[in-house]
C-alpha cells in the first residue's frame, strides 16, 4: 500500500473512474486552470482535456442544475462546489431537481452524479464560510451524504459515490486535505452506509465523522493512558446512517458520546442518539451525550472560533461528567 | 394590456401557407392536435370541478398554437422540457392523452404512475422530459441535458419552454450564461402570456420585451406571434436548424394568452373580461381552421371530422382514466433510489 494524502486519494479515485468511463466528467468553479480550490483536480485537465474537465461560472444553482440535466441524459458528472456554504445557493437544484427526478417521474429518470464539496470550520473564515450542513441535506430522501475522515475512505467512498445511480453529496473537510494515510494502489469501493470502527474498545463508544474522528481518536489515546478503553466509530456515511454498527458498538460498551462539528440542535448526534435509544435502550448505562459546536455563528478571531468548536478537552469534560473518567 | 397594445409589437405575418414544408396531412394533424389540447383542458376542468382531479391544475387553453407550431418543427428524437403548464406540450410531443388524463386522476396507469400529477408529466419515449414546477428550475437542467448531445457528438437538440415569469429569476440568467458559454444545443422558448400568476408582465419585469434579455448573453432572439401556428412553426424550424447546426443557443418569445385563470383556484380579479374576450376573438384554432378552409387545404367535412375525432380522443382518455386503478400504497417506497444497487455500493441498516 502506498501512503498518500486525503487530497491525493480523492484525486486518484477521480482519475481511475474517468479512465474507465468516458461519460464521467468534472465540472465546477476553478477545477481546470486553477486545479481546484483545494487542489483535488490539479492537472486533471492535462490528463483528460478541457472537454471533460470544465470550468464553470460562479453560479452554484446553475452548476448543480446543469450537472443534474447532464446526469438525466446519462452522463455522470462530478460537480464541485467550492464549499458547502455555497450549496445553499444550489439547494433548490440539489433538493428539488437532483433528489426528485427519479421518484417524481416514476423511475423514468435519474440523476447519477456526485456533488463534491467542502465543509468544516477552523480556518478563520467567519460566519458564512465555516458551516456544516450535513444534517440538513441528510434529511432529504433521494440523496446520499458522505463525510470521509481518512485517505483510505476518501478513495473507496468516492468511487462508490461515482458508481451509484443516484445523487451523492460528498463532503470533504477543509482541514484534512494534507492528512496522510495508507491507500491501496488499485481501485476499490467502500459501501455507502457502512460505518467503520477506527479503534476497538470496550468501555465507551465515541461516535464521530469527518474531522471529529481525529478528535475522538485523540481522546481515545488520552483515555488509554488512564486505563479507559474507548471504541471509536467513524460514521463515514450520514445518509444512510449505519444503525447496525452503531448499535453493535453501544451494546458492547454500554455508553456512547457523539462528537460532531455541526450545531447540536436537530443534528446528526440527535439522530444517532435516537436510534441508539430505540434499538439499545436496555444496554445503556448512561444517556447518550453529544459534544457539538456551540450554537452560534462562527466568528473570525481564532480565540472565538476555537471556543465555539468541539475539542478533545470538551470531550474529556463530557466523559468526566458521565463519570467515565 | 390590450391585445392591440401587445400585438402591434409583433411583426406578425398573415397566416400564409406559401413555401411551407408541411403537407396537407400534417396540417390536418396540427389542427387535430390543437383541438385535442383544447378539449383535453376542458375535460380536465370539468373533472376537477367534479372532484376527480385535485392539486394544482394549470390549463393551457388559448396557447395551443405555441406548443403545436413549435413542436411540429422538431424531430422525434429532439427533447423538450417544460414548466408546470405542461399538458399541451406533452400532447404535442406525442404522449398518449389517455396516460396523461390518468395521471391527472392520480391513477397507476398515469404517465408517471400518479407520482407527479398535472405539473410533472414525463414521457421518455416521446422525448417530453418533464414538467417542472419550481420556477426556472428546469432551465439549467435543459442546458445540462442538451450538453450531453454535444458531448457525445449527437445532433438532437433541446427545446426548453418557460413562461415570462421565469425570465425574472436567477436560474434564467445562470442557464442562458451557461448555454452561451458551453454552446449547448438548446432553444429557449418563452411563452409570454402576459401574466406571471396574477401579476402582469409590466408589473414584474424591468423590461417587457422579454426576448431582449437574451442580448445580455449574445444570444439570437426574437419576439413572435404565438397565436399563429404557422408562424410558430416557421420561426422554430429556422431557429432549430441553426441550433442543430452548432451555431449555439437561441431564444424565442412567443406572445400568447391563456383564456383561463392561472390555476383552477384563480378568480381572475386582476384583469378585465374584455381583455380575455379580445384574445378569444383571434383564437388560434379557429383562425387556423379558417385559413385552411379558405385556401382549400381542408373541406368543411374534414374540419368537422377532425373536431369529432379530437373530442372522441379526449372522451376515451377520460374513460380510460376513470376505469383505471389507483396505485397500491406500497408504491410510496418505489423509485426513491435505484432499487438494483448492490450491497457492495450501498447498505441500509
Amino acid at each position: 500500500m502506498a501512503e498518500m494524502t486525503y487530497r491525493e486519494a480523492l484525486r486518484q479515485a477521480l482519475i481511475e473512474a474517468m479512465e474507465e468511463d468516458e461519460d464521467i466528467f468534472v465540472m465546477g468553479e476553478d477545477v481546470n486552470k486553477y486545479g481546484g480550490s483545494y487542489g483535488v483536480t490539479k492537472d486533471l485537465a492535462d490528463l483528460f482535456g478541457d472537454r471533460r474537465v470544465r470550468d464553470t461560472p460562479i453560479a452554484e444553482a446553475g452548476i448543480i442544475g446543469v450537472a443534474t440535466g447532464a446526469a438525466m441524459a446519462g452522463l455522470r458528472p462530478v460537480a464541485e462546489l467550492m464549499t458547502i456554504n455555497f450549496a445553499l445557493v444550489a439547494a433548490d437544484s440539489i433538493i428539488n431537481s437532483a433528489a426528485k427526478v427519479r421518484s417524481m417521474f416514476a423511475g423514468q429518470s435519474s440523476a447519477p452524479m456526485v456533488i463534491r464539496t467542502v465543509g468544516g470550520a477552523g480556518a478563520q473564515l467567519a460566519a458564512t464560510h465555516s458551516q456544516n450542513f450535513e444534517a440538513m441535506f441528510s434529511h432529504i430522501p433521494g440523496l446520499y451524504v458522505m463525510m470521509p475522515a481518512v485517505p483510505y475512505d476518501c478513495k473507496g467512498l468516492l468511487r462508490s459515490a461515482i458508481l451509484v445511480n443516484d445523487p451523492v453529496l460528498f463532503i470533504e473537510h477543509a482541514k484534512l486535505y494534507n492528512l496522510r494515510g495508507e491507500v491501496p494502489e488499485e481501485p476499490y469501493t467502500i459501501p455507502i452506509g457502512r460505518a467503520d470502527v477506527k479503534r476497538q474498545g470496550k468501555d465507551v463508544t465515541l461516535l464521530a465523522y469527518s474531522a471529529m474522528v481525529h478528535v475522538a481518536l485523540d481522546v481515545a489515546e488520552k483515555l488509554a493512558d488512564r486505563g479507559v478503553d474507548a471504541e471509536v466509530v467513524d460514521l463515514r456515511s450520514i445518509r444512510p446512517l449505519d444503525t447496525e454498527t452503531i448499535v453493535r458498538s453501544v451494546k458492547k460498551t454500554n455508553r456512547a458520546v457523539v462528537v460532531e462539528e455541526s450545531w447540536r440542535s436537530f443534528g446528526v448526534g440527535a439522530e444517532v442518539a435516537t436510534r441508539v435509544q430505540e434499538e439499545a435502550f436496555e444496554w445503556l448505562d448512561a444517556p447518550v451525550h453529544r459534544v457539538s459546536s456551540e450554537e452560534v455563528p462562527f466568528a473570525y478571531s481564532k480565540v472565538l472560533e476555537q471556543a465555539a468548536l468541539p475539542s478533545a478537552d470538551k470531550v474529556m469534560e463530557q466523559l468526566r461528567e458521565m463519570r467515565i473518567l | 394590456m390590450t391585445i392591440e397594445g401587445v400585438m402591434e409589437q409583433v411583426q406578425s405575418r398573415e397566416m400564409s401557407l406559401d413555401g411551407l414544408d408541411l403537407d396537407q396531412e400534417t396540417l390536418h394533424e396540427m389542427l387535430y392536435t390543437m383541438r385535442v389540447i383544447r378539449d383535453f383542458e376542458d375535460a380536465a376542468a370539468e373533472w376537477y370541478a367534479r372532484g376527480q382531479i385535485a392539486g394544482f391544475l394549470h390549463l393551457y387553453t388559448g396557447e395551443e398554437a405555441v406548443a403545436v407550431g413549435a413542436i411540429s418543427a422538431l424531430r422525434p428524437d429532439d427533447k423538450l422540457m417544460s414548466h408546470y403548464r405542461d399538458h399541451g406540450h406533452a400532447i404535442a410531443k406525442g404522449s398518449d392523452p389517455q396516460l396523461l388524463m390518468a395521471e391527472l386522476f392520480g391513477k397507476k396507469t398515469g404517465i408517471v404512475q400518479g407520482r407527479g400529477g398535472s405539473m410533472h408529466f414525463y414521457d421518455t419515449e416521446a422525448g417530453m422530459l418533464g414538467g417542472y414546477a419550481i420556477i426556472g428550475q428546469h432551465l439549467p437542467l435543459a442546458v445540462g441535458y442538451a450538453f450531453a448531445s454535444q458531448y457525445r457528438g449527437e445532433d438532437w437538440i433541446m427545446v426548453c419552454i418557460l413562461g415570462d415569469g421565469a425570465t425574472n429569476i436567477g436560474y434564467f440568467h445562470e442557464a442562458l450564461n451557461f448555454a452561451g458559454l458551453w454552446d449547448t444545443p438548446v432553444l429557449f422558448l418563452v411563452e409570454n402570456n402576459l401574466y406571471g400568476m396574477g401579476t402582469a408582465v409590466d408589473r414584474a419585469s424591468a423590461i417587457t420585451e422579454i426576448h431582449r434579455k437574451a442580448d445580455a448573453y449574445g444570444m439570437p432572439n426574437k419576439r413572435i406571434d404565438g397565436m399563429n401556428v404557422i408562424e410558430m412553426h416557421r420561426e422554430v424550424r429556422d431557429a432549430v436548424a441553426q441550433v442543430r447546426a452548432g451555431e449555439g443557443p437561441q431564444l424565442l418569445e412567443a406572445l400568447t394568452f391563456r383564456y383561463r385563470g392561472h390555476s383552477m383556484a384563480d378568480p381572475e380579479l386582476y384583469r378585465d373580461k374584455e381583455e380575455t374576450e379580445g384574445w378569444r376573438q383571434r383564437d388560434a384554432i379557429e383562425n387556423f381552421e379558417q385559413v385552411l378552409l379558405s385556401q382549400d387545404m381542408l373541406t368543411q367535412d374534414e374540419a368537422d371530422d377532425i373536431r369529432r375525432q379530437a373530442q372522441q380522443t379526449v372522451d376515451e382518455a377520460v374513460e380510460f382514466a376513470r376505469d383505471s386503478e389507483y396505485p397500491p400504497e406500497e408504491d410510496i417506497y418505489a423509485d426513491i433510489y435505484d432499487e438494483d444497487t448492490g450491497d457492495e455500493l450501498v447498505v441500509w441498516t
